[in-house]
């Protein structure tokens, strides 16, 4: 059953590459067909292969649950994935009230790079430890990850407006911040591309060292240490020695790992640009030339608005409700209910500044992505590095 | 203040922009505009009329969304700040927070002590923010939702001309018949639009209802802060820890000594990968050990009878309840959660009177931690006495022994041993590991025997009585966003005009799909499909 699971998930992660290659040929051929409304050829197989790899990956989510005995969204790997094919779900649902491909050249690669970034971490199916044995926590993380997944694609739709709106002929700060974005998502696949390296290597490296409260422990790293942990000691022969020494208040493994991303990235967008010999956002602004700004500006506020209500219900009341029976008060303060909390306050923000202050296209488009961002540290960065209960990883 | 008067014959209130009942604008400043601005209706909103008294500039500032933002925007980057470093309620008790944060984090941590961020969302700032909040909430809404119900419910069907030329979808036709007009309406109504005639003149609305969504969540939103607030009111919410010893009953806090639990025993599984399925084997070894389940096997008792000081409680049994993580023993407005536990936690030693010389044992002595009994007669001239006992034992700063508090982490004793060769008895000093003689060699010691250990559970007390508003109020504030965003308020006017028909259109969110109703709803007649104006504008700046 495992085994089965493992292999629908890497079927749908085939069938989405493919799939956005497709979108990106739909989008070409238009320009030659013209002003035509409506999908060619190349964006209904796209769309018919990302339904089918969506079909896929529920598939696997079934038959992990079963294996697994409960719900596959217990730990990081589980979550992300889950989060990613939310992704997709919510793409697919969005075009078909638009029917517009370029979303899913821009949503796509996002679901991608999510699922793959997810498979960088323990695949084990984890028993539930006892606060977790409750079947609130699965509608909660389920509808939470729903409505994040639906207000993501409102991101999508913001890029698509930024890359579009913004005069790539001079640089400016808006140009700066959009290559920020283009190159965050880089890096995430940096991340990936040096994980896999160094796993396929076999790389390990293991170290005696001296944590914060004192005490001997030994720690194992999968990548070269550039930064060694607090009076490391290194025990594999033959690795690489660390670079800098890091404080027993740091952790220095997911330090690494961060450098290690960053290196991954800046190497990665250096090949790009020398490529492309211009900004990724330059470089896709052609793709976006026949897209009607309203257009995508309304995308993205219509996402917002159909997310907004899902992702309160399930990151706020129904995270609420399993609070209060697992752990005897609905709101603790916990870092991972702070940032729910921000999320929804951000969105909140974000409806009432369109509503009244009339911050339509192009601010509203910055919001979008500034809410991704907000998201994807909630996803991320609370879960390695400001650990609190929710805290999956170890 | 004088009301204003239409040429329609409509009597506005003062300060209104577009005539409720015909859109006619009334104010001299919109009278340019080539598009009109229809937020509320342009109805007289009083925040936008006075500005004179103390009271109006406060109404004036809770009302302005801009000040809602900004308190938004506030109470998130606070809120924000206090995740940098942990709360103070998720740090290890080892140390006092004023050292704590300070010793993990160095400078960066005293600051944030010193700030008061280590308890940030219950500093003083914070709730005012919160109650700021609040307070706009119920004024801004105060401030829109009257007069937006009496602009919706004063419109007529016939708009004055400036008023449908200047909306966003707007378009003229020539030579329509009545067959088109009836096509239209039909379509329309197949639609459920909900279909309005006067004069020849048509106004087709639908989903007015969603317009109040904002108003029904801000009210949502009221009641949960209200609900929160109630928390501080005595009574209404009890948060106590009570530690329970397997065997042991005691009395549940706060229940006025009506209820009384016991601890059964108490259980901690770890998930066992040679038992369990072996899916898990492989999550096992990596973290170890993984808990399954804690839980505690509780009776809860009800006294039956008054309360007599002194006296042992009458006890009737109510229930038997397994209390798990997720499972909590609730009865009446009170839940028990399992919260915490020790395991092995000291119950009893026992020392065996021993003769050093010999060896020989002349009885033994079994200690219960909790009620060490002050004599032991072990027969035929033997016994010992407790003279002190220190259940958690330590020397003081002056060198005197003491206890750190009544749990018995690390026992010692002063027993006094009489036997026949010693009637008067010798003294000794014994803790874990080591034993004094003070008064130089004694004959006789305690030698150590054994311990009982049992396991400790921590229940959490609770009773929330605010929990009913708060829920009232998620539910509320649930049920106001998905009507202000799952439905859009629509309107269309098809009106005559000089032998034209005129059609324009309106809605509050998702222009794109009016935009489709109306193209389905007109395809196939003589009317024209109206202009989307904001669009046209943009085009032309852009020129493409
Ligand atoms: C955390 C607090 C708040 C939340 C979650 C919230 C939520 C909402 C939502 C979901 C809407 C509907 C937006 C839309 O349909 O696009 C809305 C509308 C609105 N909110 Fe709030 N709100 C909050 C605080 C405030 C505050 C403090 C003010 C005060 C100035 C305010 C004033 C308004 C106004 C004026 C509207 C528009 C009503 C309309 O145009 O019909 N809100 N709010």
């Amino acid at each position: 059953m495992v085994t089965i699971s493992s292999n629908l998930l890497y079927i749908a992660f085939i069938l989405y590459l493919v799939a956005t290659l497709f979108f990106g040929g739909a989008i070409k051929a238009k320009k030659n067909i013209g002003e035509k409304k409506g999908t060619n050829r190349w964006g209904k197989i796209a769309v018919f292969l990302t339904i089918v790899g969506f079909i896929s990956q529920v598939g696997y989510f079934i038959t992990r649950w079963i294996a697994a005995g409960h719900a596959p969204v217990s730990n990081l790997f589980e979550f992300t994935t889950f989060f990613g094919m939310c992704l997709v779900g919510a793409f697919i649902v969005i075009y078909f009230i638009y029917r517009t491909p370029l979303l899913g050249l821009f949503t796509m690669p996002v679901a991608i790079l999510v699922i793959a970034y997810a498979s960088m971490f323990p695949r084990d199916i984890s028993p539930l430890i006892p606060a977790l044995q409750s079947d609130w926590l699965h509608i909660h993380v389920t509808t939470a990850a729903l409505g994040e997944a639906i207000l993501a694609i409102s991101f999508g739709a913001g890029l698509i407006y930024l890359v579009k709106v913004i005069d790539q002929s001079k640089a400016s700060k808006r140009t700066f911040w959009l290559e920020a974005v283009m190159f965050g998502l880089v890096t995430t696949l940096g991340f990936v591309l040096v994980s896999t390296l160094f796993s396929a290597m076999d790389y390990k490296a293991e170290f005696n060292w001296i944590n914060k409260n004192d005490q001997a422990a030994t720690i194992e790293y999968t990548m070269p240490a550039i930064t060694g942990p607090h009076e490391g000691e290194i025990i594999t022969k033959g690795k690489f020695e660390p670079l800098v020494e890091m404080p027993a208040l740091i952790n220095a493994k997911k330090m690494n790992s961060v450098i290690w991303s960053f290196i991954g990235g800046f190497i990665l967008y250096g090949l790009i640009r020398l490529i492309l010999r211009k900004r990724i956002s330059a470089a896709l602004q052609p793709l976006v030339k026949n897209i009607n700004l309203d257009f995508v500006d309304e995308i993205s506020y219509r996402s917002v608005l159909i997310g907004f209500p899902v992702f309160t219900l399930g990151a706020l009341i129904f995270a609420m409700i399993w609070a209060q029976i697992a752990w005897t008060r609905f709101w603790g303060w916990d870092p991972k209910e702070v940032w729910a909390l921000i999320t929804w306050l951000f969105y909140a923000a974000f409806l009432h500044l369109r509503l009244s202050k009339g911050w339509h296209g192009e601010k509203s488009a910055w919001l979008a992505v500034i809410g991704f961002v907000i998201i994807m540290f909630n996803l991320v960065a609370v879960n390695l590095v400001i650990a609190g209960l929710h805290s999956y990883a170890g | 203040m004088k009301d204003v008067k239409c040429e329609c014959g409509h009597v506005n209130p003062h300060g209104t922009v577009l005539c409720e009942a015909c859109g006619k604008v009334l104010d001299e400043q919109s009278q340019d505009k080539s598009l009109l601005d229809m937020r509320y209706e342009g109805s007289a909103r009083r925040s936008q009329t006075y500005n004179k008294s103390i009271v109006d500039k406060i109404w004036n500032f809770f009302s302005s969304v801009k000040v809602g933002v900004w308190l938004i925007v506030v109470t998130l980057v606070a809120s924000a700040a206090g995740t940098i470093l942990p709360q103070e309620m998720y740090i290890p008790p080892t140390m006092p927070a004023e050292e704590y944060y300070e010793d993990q984090y160095g400078w960066f941590g005293k600051l944030y002590y010193e700030l008061g961020f280590n308890n940030l969302y219950s500093s003083w700032w914070y709730l005012v923010l919160i109650a700021m909040i609040g307070i706009s909430l119920v004024i801004c809404s105060l401030d829109r939702v009257v007069p937006l119900y009496k602009a919706l419910k004063a419109q007529k069907v016939t708009r004055h001309e400036g008023f449908l030329k200047r909306q966003r979808l707007f378009g003229i036709s020539e030579n329509v018949d009545e067959q088109d007009i009836a096509a239209v309406k039909q379509r329309l109504k197949a639609k459920r639009y909900n279909i309005r005639e006067e004069n020849g003149d048509l106004l087709a609305e639908k989903g007015r209802f969603s317009r109040w969504g904002p108003y029904v969540n801000h009210v949502g939103l009221i009641i949960f802060l209200i609900g929160g607030m109630l928390r501080f009111v005595p009574g209404m919410y009890i948060d106590k820890v009570l530690w329970l010893r397997e065997g042991e009953t005691k009395v549940v806090p706060e229940t006025d000594g009506q209820y009384y639990v016991a601890n059964e025993k108490f259980i901690l599984e770890n998930y066992d990968k040679e038992k369990e399925d072996k899916t898990f084997e492989a999550a096992i070894d990596r973290a170890g050990m993984v808990v399954k389940n804690y839980q505690t096997n509780a009776v809860l008792y009800k006294r039956v009878g008054p309360a007599i000081p002194g006296e042992q409680p009458e006890l009737e049994k109510v229930k038997e309840h397994k209390i798990k993580v997720n499972q909590p023993l609730k009865f009446e407005k009170f839940a028990l959660y399992q919260v915490d536990y020790k395991l092995d936690e000291l119950n009893t030693m026992s020392f065996s009177l021993t003769n050093k010389a010999t060896g020989n044992t002349f009885g033994d002595v079994k200690i219960n931690l909790y009620d060490p009994k002050p004599k032991y007669d072990l027969g035929n001239g033997y016994g010992v006495e407790v003279l002190s006992f220190f259940p958690d034992f330590e020397f003081a700063k002056d060198g005197e022994p003491t206890t750190k508090s009544r749990i018995p982490n690390n026992p010692a004793f002063v027993f006094k041993m009489t036997s026949p060769e010693v009637p008067k008895g010798e003294t000794s000093f014994v803790a874990i590991q080591q034993t004094i003689e003070p008064l130089g060699d004694n004959q006789y010691k305690m030698a150590f025997k054994g311990i009982e250990t049992k396991n400790v559970t921590a229940l959490t007390v609770r009773k929330d009585l605010t929990i009913w508003i708060i829920v009232l109020g998620g539910i509320l504030f649930m049920i106001g966003v998905i009507q202000g965003a799952y439905w859009n308020h629509r309107r269309i006017w098809v009106q005559n005009k000089n032998g034209e028909i005129w059609i324009a259109a309106h809605t509050n969110k998702n222009w794109y799909g009016l935009k489709r109703e109306i193209e389905s709803a007109l395809s196939e007649t003589k009317i024209n499909i109206p202009n989307d104006q904001i669009q046209r504008e943009k085009m032309d700046k852009e020129g493409v």
